[in-house]
């Protein structure tokens, strides 16, 4: 239980990595790491892929990452209309890279790929989760 | 150069907007032209393969139901899934089913009715074509991914927007010319350029339209195909390969690795290489997903692309020519079906009966047909 907390319209309802809905709540984006074999994970897995382990430890990023790429759509699809326009990008963070949007004040003419970026925790009014990027 | 497995008919419906008929009905349009193409009986067919992407059909299973209607009954039936490449995934299990020796026929339906359901709709189950914990709660979609794609190819290499629009302005001039495309008009530089945005820097003109269409592929034993086929077309070399769903995996935003990986191992497979291909279909959903394919089939370096379009090299008349059909962006994209409209184009191709879009000669071509935004990509070479 726990996961149809995260984002403004969660698709999954139970996931083996719903305590990263509880680093949310704390204010934290988080990743998973294998202590098994150090390989690092974004988006968190419950199992590693690299050696069948399932021992994760979670860890917080932190400091600034940068753009990776990023896209202002004009169109949203069923149950995000009220949403649109909004930017779309992905961030380079801690090593690894993390899908979100970017926070809605920021003017998508001022984004560039490479231009530094900073996560905010955001809590929704309905009690839901999530994070979006703003320029660092 | 392996010649074990023949292309001996395709067919394929109109693709339009709002098909007045049921996906049963659809799917028949394609599979009669296939047949009397083929020139076969439903006697001669051991199998049948049918590609959708179910989650545009209110019917479950859709195999069982179409293969009753096609007459395909009770020879073995299933589905094939793999989204917008379904069908090229459909031939290449139809290609191992035959290699294997279980069957000496196999027919290959493609079909989608996606007018079924709303756009908005559609894009939301395209939206859940991406990793649904992690990705679809930021409300993504298919033209924002290949967009990003856009966004990256245009960082690392310099390409522009009008870059893109003129591979929209190619494909329209060879819309017109394809009765079968939902789009026919032609498209100017200016028109595309002005065009509104959907998901920068891709504007409406970078983007194809749904559709509704159906497409047959009949595939043959070689022995089969002599006996039957006066004009088989061979499958030289297929190439199929996966990459991370979530974007994040990925190494790099200005290709895809998965239709580089097919294009190599089709390539390998056949004995040819890029130089030797006479025309080729490729996945242009996008405008953008035309240019990455120009670099991952070899047809132009890493970052060359645009200097492909820009001197007109692959109209009919240049040195690669692609998509001389009008490709996706003027065609539509009815998912389950695209695939097997891309063989359809090759194989008239190479049998020089494509009319107006001939391309004098062609005795080499290669379909790139690619599922999601890069999960899923498959190549093959056909050949006479």
């Amino acid at each position: 239980m726990g996961f149809e907390r995260f984002g403004s319209k969660s698709f999954t309802s139970q996931a083996k990595v719903s305590e990263f809905v509880d680093y949310l709540d704390k204010g934290e984006l988080a990743y998973t790491k294998c202590r098994t074999c150090s390989q690092a994970y974004f988006p968190p897995r419950a199992d590693c892929a690299n050696c069948l382990g399932n021992d994760m430890e979670w860890i917080a990023f932190e400091g600034n990452g940068k753009i990776v790429t990023f896209t202002h759509t004009m169109y949203a699809p069923t149950g995000f209309e009220a949403d649109a326009p909004y930017t779309i990008v992905v961030v380079e963070l801690d090593g690894l890279k993390v899908l979100g949007r970017m926070n809605k004040e920021v003017p998508v003419d001022t984004l560039s790929v490479g231009m530094p970026v900073k996560v905010e925790i955001v809590k929704l009014p309905d009690g839901q989760v999530t994070y979006e990027f703003l320029p660092a | 150069m392996p010649k074990d497995v023949a292309i001996v008919g395709v067919g394929q419906s109109a693709f339009v907007r709002g098909y007045p008929g049921s996906i049963r009905e659809l799917a028949f349009e394609a599979f009669r032209e296939a047949m009397q193409d083929a020139a076969i009986t439903v006697k001669d067919v051991g199998a049948s393969v049918v590609c959708s992407a179910p989650e545009y059909d209110k019917q479950r299973t859709p195999s069982g139901l179409i293969a009753e209607y096609l007459g395909l009954i009770p020879q073995p039936t299933f589905i094939v899934e793999n989204v917008c490449s379904s069908s090229t995934s459909g031939i290449r299990v139809a290609y191992s089913l035959i290699k294997a020796g279980l069957h000496d026929v196999v027919v290959v339906l493609g079909f989608q009715k996606m007018s079924e359901i709303t756009s908005q709709d559609s894009q939301e189950r395209m939206g859940r074509g991406a990793d649904i914990m992690f990705e679809s709660p930021f409300g993504t979609l298919m033209p924002a991914y290949y967009a990003m794609h856009a966004r990256g190819h245009f960082a690392k290499y310099g390409t522009t927007e009008e870059d893109l629009a003129l591979i929209r302005v190619k494909a329209a001039s060879y819309g017109v010319l394809n009765e079968k495309a939902v789009y026919r008009k032609a498209v100017t530089l200016e028109q595309a350029m002005e065009a509104g945005p959907v998901c920068s820097p891709l504007k409406v003109f970078d983007c194809c339209a749904n559709a509704d269409g159906a497409s047959c592929v009949i595939l043959a034993s070689a022995d089969k195909a002599k006996e039957i086929s006066k004009e088989p077309v061979y499958i030289l070399g297929l190439g199929a390969a996966s990459a991370p769903m979530n974007v994040t995996g990925r190494n790099t935003f200005s290709g895809l690795d998965c239709a580089k990986l097919a294009a190599k191992e089709a390539y390998e497979m056949a004995g040819v290489g890029p130089q030797d291909i006479d025309v080729a279909e490729v996945h242009d959903c996008f405008t953008i997903a035309e240019m990455m394919a120009y670099e991952a089939l070899g047809f132009a370096e890493p970052g060359k692309g645009p200097e492909l379009i820009r001197n007109r090299e692959t109209y009919k008349e240049g040195k690669i020519p692609v998509n001389v059909d009008g490709g996706l962006l003027s065609k539509g994209h009815p998912i389950g079906a695209t695939g097997g409209s891309q063989v359809r184009t090759i194989v008239l191709q190479l049998r020089n009966k494509a009319g107006a879009i001939q391309v004098p000669g062609a005795e080499i071509g290669l379909v790139h047909n690619i599922g999601g935004v890069g999960i899923y990509g498959n190549v093959i070479i056909f050949g006479r």
